[in-house]
């Protein structure tokens, strides 16, 4: 099968062709936010019978590859894995190859994300093993895909949107092998303990709910009962005992560093005093902010206001690192919710701090949820690759069109009562704001500011936000003139690259709907700039 | 010209640098030729955005500079165009060629000419062979850039930044801030001047000034060039003054032409001529600092102080600001963006200490405006000594928007 996968295209709601079958299924176009509704029944799991596990609750079996038997592995089928150990992770790729060795062809790999670790799926995907990817591809396995050697369509989702489509029954995962820093004999299982300590385990859990067969993979076995657990045993079929499930020196930094560019210190102060002045940073309000250099020195700026002005906040979401366990300990922040745990000290707070919790992409993301976090935060900074005049950004491919990103929570979290995207204004020679976007992942109607380091410009949808800041002395400028501007500093409009008119990926939006195609890439150009939206 | 290392027979030259860890920046390599037209090879990271409008350029520049025939080699980290030209400029006059024609880019508009007692409480160095911190570095609102010739220029590459600070002075938007350019030392500043003013820098640094003729060597040069180029636009002077002898000689300096501006200190070159350590505390240089403050106030200017080293600690500067302006002077160096900030704070005047100068000014005006000789306050008469300092402080307060100008509907900094 070649990428014959998608087949007819149309046009979505958002104006961007997209195909109508993905991998073979039906797939609804993109009808505009909240447009789209799914009816039915939510997917389930089969049935199973507690009479036909240990009755003393010893699931463990010796290796993965007679897990895999055990679990009935055969041709086709999606094995599911989760990247709360980043970089670091050994689990995923052992489980692939294990699956390889024992012959199974045309597998799907359904991962919450891929790193560069995982470039050996790569082999696997030319040897016929593995079919293709449902999940973020970034690095040499982006490079892949963009290039069109996958033999499937990349679908890619949002964290939220994960969960949906396993909900919607779009995607069923058959085994789902859930790296475990710390799990018991009946397969309860935590991150905050072992050498492989990650924080929150949240992106396994909806495939420890929904999968057919459920495997945990330790290397730090404990007594029963591993207290406290984020998977339940109950979901769990079999427990194998490794070594070691990661790089611990990769899994969390030992210290996540504050940027020390003048112009992202810039970006994140600018971000910082519109909280401030825009009236949102109040007693008792929320944000949500990430692990990047911008996120970090917005959220060491937004402290120093908040203690200036006695403001405390209820409840911050995150990408957790030592900035924020330093805020909650001084009593700024109620509580932290915690999607992702990025340092050793906040790995140290998760597993200590009553009011440090883990959350997973149900209670924060999830669509198919009777609400979520997402939507109850006061302001979200997120970043982006291209932003377009009309406010539709861009997250997962670069503007050469080669897929660079995940969409991680980042859809999702365009739904917070502010959604402001801390860019640079151009990245080398190349402007951020452009006319139009090379794949759109959100839309613009969800975003409200653009805060690069020559001004804020602010959505025109948002006029309750241009009066609250009127007269407090921010930049604030219309984002076609910073376009104007930054073009005339980079020498005029960029080219826009040629791409191959043949699908290598979907985006699809929180909803399940499909939001924009990615599409091959016709030049290798070896000096691609390095960039990245978390920087 | 001055020596320049890559200078060969063979008329080919170099300039730039390229490589996984620069930025902004590129290399050219060029190679004159007899015949055949130009060749170009481009390799650019932003070659699917731009690689025909560098190619362009390249044309455009190479015509400007009289070359018809030429290899010309380069890899691009992402530079902007008045980076290119600048880099070319500088591989081809290295190839001994184009010593006369100049290509240049289109110049911004520039805000408006300087004044002599403008404030200068920051002054943000900009290595000249830097070209990434140049396009960004007005927006953090320092009162002035300097772009740098000087110290932070390896010797090999004197040639090459003057003629990439010549081009930002053309190009680049610096918004309000000052544009300072510090030259070298005599006799190599000389030759920094040929380039520099005619693109009408505000003030030009000179470094290690020791006696009133050398300023005055830099003020004839300036006046020629000036004049030649026809160049309107005033050029003040800040002589730096780092060792015990231009510290001696610190009034004949300042006064030797009214092109000067302002007189500064730099203490790394002045305790190094002492022998003696550079103490955080600095002692060791009080006399010398206190020596510069009453010599600029002598001569009705400015006294500027010289930089704090210490980037992480912002608690040391923000010490070493505010009792730099106790001293009398009133601006100091930032060697950060960072720093910015936090000098405009040191620099600013106490809340107390403003609310009191307000209400002298406000019974001075009164007084003026009632046509009474004599200014008081409640039941107390102020003397006209207090009155002059309040009203210094005002104006200067009004200059930094801390208080609002009845003159202008300026935003506050």
């Amino acid at each position: 099968m070649s990428a014959g996968v998608a087949t007819g295209l149309i046009t979505n709601a958002a104006g961007r062709r997209v195909p109508t079958h993905v991998n073979g299924r039906e797939a609804a176009p993109y009808r505009g936010v909240n447009q789209h509704r799914s009816t039915g029944n939510k997917a389930r799991p089969p049935i199973r019978s507690s009479s036909d596990y240990p009755t003393n609750g010893d699931k463990r079996i010796p290796d993965l590859e007679t897990a895999l038997r055990l679990c009935g592995l055969r041709d086709g089928m999606t094995i599911s894995n989760h990247h709360h150990l980043r970089n670091g992770d050994r689990v995923a790729l052992t489980a692939l190859q294990t699956a390889a060795r024992m012959g199974a062809k045309d597998l799907v790999w359904f991962p919450s994300a891929s790193f560069p670790c995982h470039e050996p799926v790569i082999d696997l995907m030319k040897s016929g093993a593995v079919h293709h990817i449902e999940g973020s591809m970034n690095g040499p396995l982006g490079d892949y895909c963009s290039h069109g050697h996958m033999r499937g369509l990349g679908v890619l989702r949002s964290h939220g949107g994960r969960w949906q489509a396993v909900q919607d029954g779009e995607v069923h995962i058959d085994i789902a092998v859930i790296a475990a820093p710390t799990a018991d004999y009946f397969g309860n299982a935590d991150g905050s303990h072992g050498p492989s300590a990650c924080g929150s385990l949240g992106f396994a859990l909806a495939d420890s709910v929904y999968a057919d067969h459920v495997i945990v993979v330790t290397d730090n076995l404990v007594p029963f009962p591993c207290i406290p657990w984020q998977i339940q045993g109950n979901n769990v079929d079999y427990v194998v005992e490794v070594d070691s499930i990661g790089d611990p020196s990769m899994i969390v930094s030992g210290t996540t560093q504050i940027t020390r560019s003048p112009d992202r210190l810039r970006i994140s102060e600018l971000v910082a005093r519109f909280l401030r002045d825009s009236g949102i940073m109040r007693d008792g309000f929320s944000f949500q902010a990430g692990a990047g250099g911008i996120a970090l020195a917005f959220v060491d700026y937004l402290a120093g206001m908040m203690k200036q002005a006695n403001v405390k906040a209820n409840f911050v979401r995150g990408g957790s690192t030592k900035y924020l366990v330093d805020l909650l300990n001084a009593g700024l922040i109620g509580y932290i919710l915690d999607g992702q745990t990025f340092d050793l000290d906040a790995v140290h707070s998760i597993a200590s701090n009553p009011r440090h919790v883990a959350t997973s992409p149900f209670t924060s993301y999830n669509f198919h949820g009777k609400g979520n976090f997402a939507s109850m935060i006061d302001a979200a900074v997120l970043g982006a690759t291209e932003v377009d005049v009309n406010f539709n950004a861009n997250v997962v491919t670069h503007s050469d069109g080669r897929l660079l990103h995940g969409i991680g929570g980042w859809q999702n979290c365009l739904f917070a009562g502010c959604t402001i995207l801390a860019v640079p204004s151009f990245r080398d020679r190349i402007p951020v704001i452009v006319d139009e976007v090379t794949t759109v992942t959100g839309p613009g109607e969800l975003i409200d500011i653009v805060a690069t380091e020559r001004g804020i410009a602010i959505n025109p949808r948002r006029q309750d936000l241009f009066d609250a800041v009127k007269g407090k002395g921010l930049p604030i400028r219309p984002i076609e003139e910073l376009q104007a501007e930054v073009e005339k500093i980079c020498g005029g409009k960029p080219a826009k690259p040629r791409l191959l008119d043949r699908p290598v990926a979907v985006v699809k939006w929180v909803d399940g709907t499909i939001l924009d195609t990615v599409w091959q890439v016709v030049d290798d150009n070896p000096y691609a700039p390095k960039v990245s939206v978390g920087e | 010209m001055p020596a320049v290392a890559k200078i060969s027979t063979s008329r080919r030259g170099e300039a730039g640098r390229a490589g996984d860890d620069i930025r902004s920046d590129l290399h050219v390599s060029f190679e004159e030729r007899g015949s055949g037209g130009i060749e170009i090879g481009l390799r650019s990271r932003v070659e699917l955005y731009y690689g025909e409008v560098i190619r362009r350029q390249v044309r455009d520049v190479l015509r400007t500079l009289g070359v018809e025939h030429a290899l010309i080699e380069i890899v691009d980290e992402g530079a902007l165009p008045f980076v290119i030209a600048a880099r070319i400029e500088a591989a081809v006059r290295r190839a001994g060629l184009a010593q006369v024609k100049r290509a240049l880019p289109d110049a911004v508009t520039l805000a408006a000419p300087s004044q002599r007692d403008r404030l200068r409480r920051s002054r943000l160095y900009l290595p000249g062979n830097e070209p990434k911190y140049f396009v960004n570095a007005g927006l953090h609102g320092p009162d002035a850039v300097i772009l740098d010739l000087e110290d932070s220029v390896h010797y090999a590459e004197k040639d090459a930044a003057r003629l990439l600070v010549r081009y930002a002075l053309r190009a680049v938007d610096f918004g309000g801030a000052e544009r300072m350019v510090r030259i070298n030392q005599l006799p190599l500043g000389l030759t920094d001047l040929e380039e520099i003013v005619p693109q009408s820098p505000d003030l030009i640094l000179i470094p290690k000034v020791e006696t009133a003729e050398q300023v005055c060597h830099v003020v004839g040069a300036i006046d020629v060039i000036a004049k030649q180029t026809s160049v309107a636009r005033p050029i003040w002077l800040m002589p730096i003054l780092e060792s015990a002898l231009g510290i001696e000689n610190a009034f004949a300096i300042a006064t030797v032409s009214d092109r000067i501006a302002a007189i500064t200190i730099g203490l790394e070159d002045y305790t190094a001529d002492l022998g003696v350590a550079k103490t955080a505390g600095g002692s060791e240089s009080l006399y010398a600092r206190q020596r510069v403050v009453n010599a600029a106030h002598a001569a009705h200017m400015q006294a500027i102080d010289s930089v704090y080293g210490d980037v992480a600690d912002t608690e040391g500067l923000l010490h070493w600001g505010e009792a730099s302006r106790a001293m009398g002077f009133e601006g100091m160096g930032c060697i950060h963006p960072v720093q910015i900030e936090i000098i405009h704070r040191a620099f600013a005047p106490e809340p107390n200490e403003l609310e009191k100068a307000l209400k002298i000014v406000a019974a001075y005006e009164d007084a003026q405006a009632r046509g009474l000789g004599v200014v008081s306050l409640g039941s107390k008469m102020i003397d006209a000594p207090v009155v002059q300092r309040a009203l210094k402080l005002v104006a200067r307060a009004r200059k930094m928007g801390i208080v609002a100008d009845p003159s202008s509907a300026g935003e506050p900094s």
